[in-house]
């Protein structure tokens, strides 16, 4: 029993991660309507980031971040103002098509700079500590990436519903031509998005370069996870991604209980069957 | 003064407006008319930016100010009420009008005024904008528009699919908007209404002018012709 409660709770530990990579999927898909299949190679460009920022000042990963998540955001706002615009509103091909190629090229430059070895953020005591609660032992460095990734997704949510940036965004998403009517300067608008989506990967790359080792194609993988987590909320739901992260996680833990390597298989299954139940998500209106 | 000189837009392959030539004075109204397709909506979209024009192609006082963006157009004070009103369903009757105003120019028109004013907007002002009848739809979108505080009020098809009670109170807020020295462009279905609520007139067909003039004289009979251009 509680070996269970520790899997369930470790599970949905990791699944707050997890819904932390979906939540920048789930703004772009929202506001711009686009799905960026480099989304996954983005998280493991952060991650290495900040493994040089690390090296080369001699700091831990999480001072790393104070230089790694502006350096972020410039890239994701760069990129959207350079590269995706250009494609944004054009139906749902063409940026497909786009940040797969972009995708490739990540690996490919991650490669070539760092090589294909897989590294790992070394957080020294601090990944290692953990405490007990109830009989039940909780490692420190998961609970804190859960109150950050539940943090960050408080304030995202405060914002679109009160904030003018969000009155903007919900605006943008439900019809760009008109938002363009009342001052609205979507173009640079989607670049703050991107900018703010590369923003929350870089946090979430940290604590899952900590967690676990990368490598340049681990890319794919994470925008996999991060997909399901948004498709199982529901699109355009922010706290839907959330609980979508959530439950990824968990039956990814409880599968590799199981059986140490099916945990991919597990959560990639339960996806499978939430949404044939519910093929619009678990929190998604329906069709419209 | 806000004028477009010899304008010609298109649409893909389709070209819509044919060396168009209008001008609309500061505090006057000018109403187009012409049925569908004549190219009213275009006109009124070009001047905005949301359909490509050469720079020259409109003139505010004198100055080139053709293809820049919509947000550009208001910074100017030439604002946009778009046909078939196009609110925002996600956001609240508030929000849609505050979005307006902090992107818009500071002026006498405000949210809190209009919301003193109209009181049904200020008791639906927290439900989802498209939850409102057509009517109030309108006045929302109007108000929209006047948050911006824009010398050049462009109105599409406000009373379009409208019930005559709901008309004359879109009109009522439009006249205060005139008696505050707003100029405002007119498309409207109804002739007739056209005519009475404006200074000036445009009869448009196929992309051009075809009759203009005072709208207190005009001729009702060469106005039909020119509509139906028989």
């Amino acid at each position: 029993m509680q070996a269970l409660i520790e899997t369930i709770a470790g599970g949905l530990m990791l699944g707050a991660l997890y819904a932390l990579f979906g939540l920048g999927l789930s703004l772009s898909l929202g506001v711009m309507k686009m799905i960026n299949i480099a989304h996954g190679d983005l998280i493991v460009l952060g991650a290495y980031l900040c493994s040089t920022v690390m090296q080369l000042l001699g700091i831990g990963p999480f001072v790393s971040l104070l230089a790694v998540i502006p350096m972020m955001f410039v890239i994701g706002y760069g990129l959207q103002r350079v590269l995706l615009n250009r494609v944004v509103g054009r139906g749902a091909l063409s940026p497909l098509l786009l940040t797969f190629g972009l995708s490739i090229v990540l690996q490919n430059i991650l490669q070539e700079v760092y090589t294909a070895d897989t590294r790992s953020l070394q957080a020294g005591e601090f990944a290692l500590q953990g405490f007990d609660l109830g009989g039940v032992s909780i490692g420190l460095l998961p609970l804190v990436s859960t109150v950050i990734s539940v943090a960050i997704f408080a304030g995202t949510s405060w914002l679109i519903g009160h904030s003018h940036l969000g009155r903007q965004a919900r605006a943008v998403a439900d019809d760009p031509g008109t938002a363009r009517l009342v001052g609205v300067n979507d173009r640079n608008f989607f670049a703050l998005v991107t900018g703010f989506v590369l923003a929350v990967i870089a946090l979430a790359s940290v604590m899952y370069g900590i967690r676990t080792p990368f490598s340049p194609t681990a890319g794919p993988e994470r925008l996999l996870y991060s997909f399901e987590a948004v498709v199982l909320g529901g699109l355009g739901n922010v706290w839907g991604t959330f609980v979508g992260g959530l439950i990824i996680g968990v039956a990814q833990l409880l599968g590799a209980k199981v059986s140490s390597g099916l945990g991919p298989f597990f959560g990639h299954l339960v996806f499978l069957v939430a949404l044939l139940a519910r093929p619009q998500g678990l929190f998604g209106k329906g069709s419209r | 003064m806000l004028r477009t000189d010899r304008l010609d837009a298109y649409y893909g392959l389709f070209q819509a407006l044919f060396g168009f030539t209008f001008e609309v004075r500061p505090g006057e109204t000018v109403a187009l008319i012409g049925s569908n397709g004549a190219g009213k909506s275009t006109l009124l979209r070009s001047i905005v930016g949301s359909v490509r024009t050469r720079p020259d192609g409109v003139l505010l006082d004198g100055r080139p100010v053709g293809g820049d963006p919509e947000r550009k157009q208001l910074d100017r004070g030439i604002a946009l009420v778009p046909e078939g009103r196009r609110l925002f369903p996600s956001l609240t009757v508030r929000e849609n009008l505050q979005l307006a105003m902090r992107n818009g120019r500071k002026g006498p028109w405000t949210v809190e005024r209009l919301m003193k004013e109209f009181p049904v907007m200020e008791a639906f002002q927290h439900r989802p904008a498209t939850a409102l009848s057509g009517g109030q739809q309108q006045l929302v979108a109007l108000s929209r528009a006047l948050v911006c505080n824009p010398d050049y009020l462009l109105c599409d098809e406000i009373s379009l699919g409208l019930s005559p009670v709901a008309v004359n109170e879109v009109y009522q807020l439009l006249g205060r908007a005139r008696r505050d020295g707003l100029a405002v462009v007119l498309v409207e279905q109804n002739v007739k209404r056209a005519l009475s609520e404006s200074d000036r007139f445009y009869c448009i067909q196929k992309g051009r002018v075809v009759l203009q003039g005072s709208s207190e004289h005009a001729d009702h009979a060469q106005v039909a012709q020119a509509y139906f251009g028989i």
